[in-house]
């Protein structure tokens, strides 16, 4: 039987980091915030690992030896948490019923091992990039509870516990965007963060909606049992013992798309897809190692995870895989154009995030959802990379983030100039970096794809020269030629900041491995049974295909290294010159396909205008401050006729009290000569004689 | 051998009672001198102080008897302030004319 793996130590355990360091990080010594804030996530780390080892060496013995072992830890591993008072379950409305429980299986264990390991990595990068700022304390312990909510959104074994965890990371990234909230752009951003986050969580809102009405259940488990007998694009890989749930049991096609779109619309809204990706370039208004964290290694992957997660629904929906596909494909080439022209630094590694992430979409459309985790994995492992070498940059610079102003820093901070050379070649797709396995799987997995996945693939790999053209465009410029700027005096940076970058370099090296062989080869192995096999070539021909494919990514990435070092490191003056010569272009290029202004006309004014009049002026002015007037009014005219009485007359006064007295008298002596008739009678009667 | 119990009828202690109170009322209401109205409210303090006796009497209840005790010590203490306040509203204000106290209003 299972042994516990006390999986609910994962998230309470950065939570207790929130809590402490949140309440109380203001009084304490700064050594004993940064402890606080550190040693959380290191002990959740830890939780995470030991259930590595259990579920993953036990799999490992089973085999092996091919009996049952003694303390087996087998997956998928749910935890169950009953409330004794409130009865067993967390929501009990009829037939809504919805348990409080942690679900482990192959991809939620991998999310975990990437969010708290380089959630780690990162919170000990902090430790040196954030030094010598105010509110040390509060940044950590936004970051733990950003680490709480990322890993219940992970852990979640059900849709709407799923939601808590989705909805948290995106109140940890608001919370940090605006971490200057003294600037005024970085107050915007994390509103609009937040703001264009909700339209997608509306779209999720409404999908678990129609997942209740159509299943009655939100668990991921039930749901996915209901379809244990029909399998989808992928042959459906189901644990444990499920029962075949009856074809009528089903959603019809149209609301298995429905459904499927509304998820799509909330994957699109946290991962940062067409047509809601506008507030992750303002997202890097936040401190560089949260917009490694939050902004490009875990909480934007979100979107895929969930994706992965309900897989089993989009198998069941072309019409819905297909519109991942476009989306992602849309994405992935839109923002590598936009990442082109980019001189900010960080700008342009965040759109080099929506366009990665684009590819993941992409696998995810064409069913190799393995292949988007894998990308996912690694990116988490280079991008996480990338954005704190570019924080050592930074760091370096004294503040300077633009990339014209940068040059030359090759000598000056050469650790960081070799760590974020691993991870530039592993993001071009360099063989045998990391993304060089990721990107290829996806590739491939386009091109097998039938129908439109040849076009899918071409614009991968149009990406993939765009990604690899803007990639050393930044290296080029930031770490080649002459210095451009005189005032500042780069200096590497201190231990804390250059050891998680050596460790994720190691990653961004090797992680690409254990995805080496047939259909991800170990990787892929051991993903399938929670995602599904990657769908193989019809042919027998896959492996030439494969190969094929393999050179010309590989060729496509040393062209855009090419083109790089022509424009960027021979001919300097060369991108200005064609950008004088197509005006038009760079302009567009430059201006981000004026994305944001249109939605500003388009969407935001508009919408401000209909809630000035509608909200301010109707509803606020009209008609509560109607109500409020003519309650204020009613108040003010009644005192004004009872104020007469108020004469300040003290005889006055007494002669109202005696007045009442007499009147309470009369009133109970008619009381007593029972009701007015009779006491009247009465009264004639007594006058009479 | 007591008051009480000689021939005159209860209700004449009542009315004694009643005509006393009414009498405070009407001093309250007509006198202009706050120490005149003072007294008024005294009176009609110990009108009631007598209907409680009687009644206290009538039903062979010890609490009416009580209860004037009561209200005697409220009124020397009741004095005892008031009177204070009348020497203080004098001090400062010049006047004791009820007329003239009317600062209590909007």
């Amino acid at each position: 039987m299972n042994e516990s793996l006390h999986l609910w130590l994962v998230p309470l355990l950065p939570f207790a980091g929130f809590l402490l360091n949140g309440i109380l990080g203001a009084r304490l010594p700064r050594r004993l915030v940064t402890f606080i804030g550190v040693v959380f996530p290191l002990a959740s780390l830890l939780v995470v690992l030991n259930a590595a080892f259990a579920t993953l060496i036990t799999a490992a013995h089973t085999c092996e030896k091919c009996g049952p072992a003694a303390a087996s830890v087998s997956f998928p591993y749910v935890e169950k948490f009953a409330r004794p008072w409130l009865g067993p379950n967390w929501i009990s409305l009829g037939a809504l019923q919805v348990d409080f429980s942690l679900y482990l299986d192959q991809l939620s264990l991998l999310m975990l091992l990437v969010v708290t390991g380089v959630g780690f990595l990162i919170h000990i990068y902090s430790i040196g990039y954030m030094a010598g700022e105010d509110g040390y304390a509060r940044y950590f312990s936004y970051l733990n509870l950003f680490l709480f909510f990322m890993t219940v959104l992970v852990l979640a074994g059900n849709v709407l516990l799923m939601f808590v965890g989705w909805e948290g990371v995106g109140l940890a990234s608001y919370l940090l965007i605006g971490f200057y909230f003294t600037r005024k752009s970085a107050a915007d951003a994390g509103k609009k963060a937040f703001i264009v986050n909700r339209i997608g969580d509306f779209g999720f809102l409404i999908g678990i909606f129609l997942l209740l009405a159509s299943f009655g259940t939100l668990t991921f488990t039930e749901i996915a049992a209901r379809y244990a007998g029909f399998p989808g694009i992928n042959l459906v890989v189901l644990n444990g013992a499920l029962s075949l749930a009856p074809a009528h049991a089903l959603p019809s096609a149209a609301l298995t798309t429905a459904i499927c779109l509304c998820l799509l619309l909330g994957a699109a809204g946290k991962s940062a897809q067409l047509p809601l990706y506008v507030w992750l370039p303002d997202a890097m208004e936040g401190p560089t190692p949260v917009s490694a964290l939050i902004h490009a290694a875990t909480m934007v992957t979100a979107g895929v995870y969930m994706i992965a997660r309900m897989h089993v629904l989009f198998d069941h929906s072309p019409i819905a895989l297909n519109v991942v596909a476009i989306v992602g494909a849309a994405t992935a080439l839109f923002a590598a154009t936009m990442g082109l022209a980019q001189t900010d630094i960080k700008r342009v590694l965040a759109y080099s995030t929506i366009s990665q992430l684009g590819y993941m979409f992409l696998a995810c459309g064409v069913a190799a959802y393995s292949a988007g985790i894998f990308h996912l994995m690694t990116h988490a492992f280079f991008k996480a990379l990338l954005f704190l070498a570019a924080g050592s940059v930074i760091h370096a610079m004294g503040g300077e983030q633009d990339l014209r102003k940068m040059g030359g820093l090759r000598k000056e901070i050469p650790i960081t100039f070799w760590t974020m050379t691993a991870a530039v070649f592993a993001i071009a797709g360099f063989p045998p970096l990391a993304a060089f396995f990721s990107k290829d799987a996806i590739l491939y997995a386009a091109y097998i794809h039938g129908g439109s996945g040849k076009v899918f693939w071409f614009v991968g790999l149009v990406t993939a020269l765009l990604t690899s053209l803007y990639m050393f465009r930044l290296w080029y410029m930031a770490f080649f030629g002459e210095p451009r700027s005189h005032d500042a005096h780069p200096h590497e940076s201190p231990w804390s900041m250059l050891i998680p970058l050596v460790i994720l370099a190691v990653l961004s090296i090797c992680g690409g491995w254990i995805g080496l062989g047939d259909g991800l080869g170990r990787f892929g192995a051991f993903l399938a049974p929670s995602t599904g096999k990657l769908p193989q070539a019809a042919t027998g021909s896959g492996g030439v295909t494969e190969i094929i494919l393999t050179i010309v990514a590989v060729l496509v990435a040393i062209e855009g290294l090419l083109i790089a070092d022509k424009y960027y490191r021979r001919q300097p003056e060369r991108p200005a010159q064609i950008a004088a010569a197509y005006p038009g272009v760079y302009k567009v290029l430059v201006n981000k396909y004026y994305v944001d202004e249109f939605y500003n006309t388009a969407i935001v004014r508009p919408l401000l205008a209909i809630s000035k009049f509608f909200l301010g002026w109707v509803v606020d002015g009209a008609i509560l401050g109607g109500i409020a007037w003519l309650l204020g009014g009613i108040a003010n005219l009644s005192g004004a006729i009872l104020q007469r009485w108020q004469s300040g007359n003290l005889r006055s006064y007494a002669a109202w009290l005696a007045a009442g007295a007499a009147a309470l008298l009369l009133f109970s002596l008619v009381e007593l000569a029972g009701g007015w008739p009779a006491s009247m009678h009465l009264i004639s009667h007594v006058a009479g004689h | 051998m007591n008051l009480l119990q000689q021939d005159v009828p209860l209700t004449y202690y009542l009315l004694l009672s009643a005509v006393l109170f009414s009498l405070g009322v009407i001093g309250f209401l007509i006198k202009r001198s706050l120490i005149t109205v003072f007294m008024s409210i005294e009176l009609m303090l110990n009108a009631v102080n007598l209907s409680f006796v009687t009644f206290a009497c009538q039903w062979h209840a010890i609490k009416g008897q009580i209860f004037v005790f009561f209200v005697m010590m409220v009124a020397a203490a009741e004095a005892a302030v008031g009177l204070a306040i009348v020497i203080a509203i004098f001090r400062t204000r010049g006047t004791l004319s009820v007329d003239r106290i009317n600062l209590m209003k909007l």
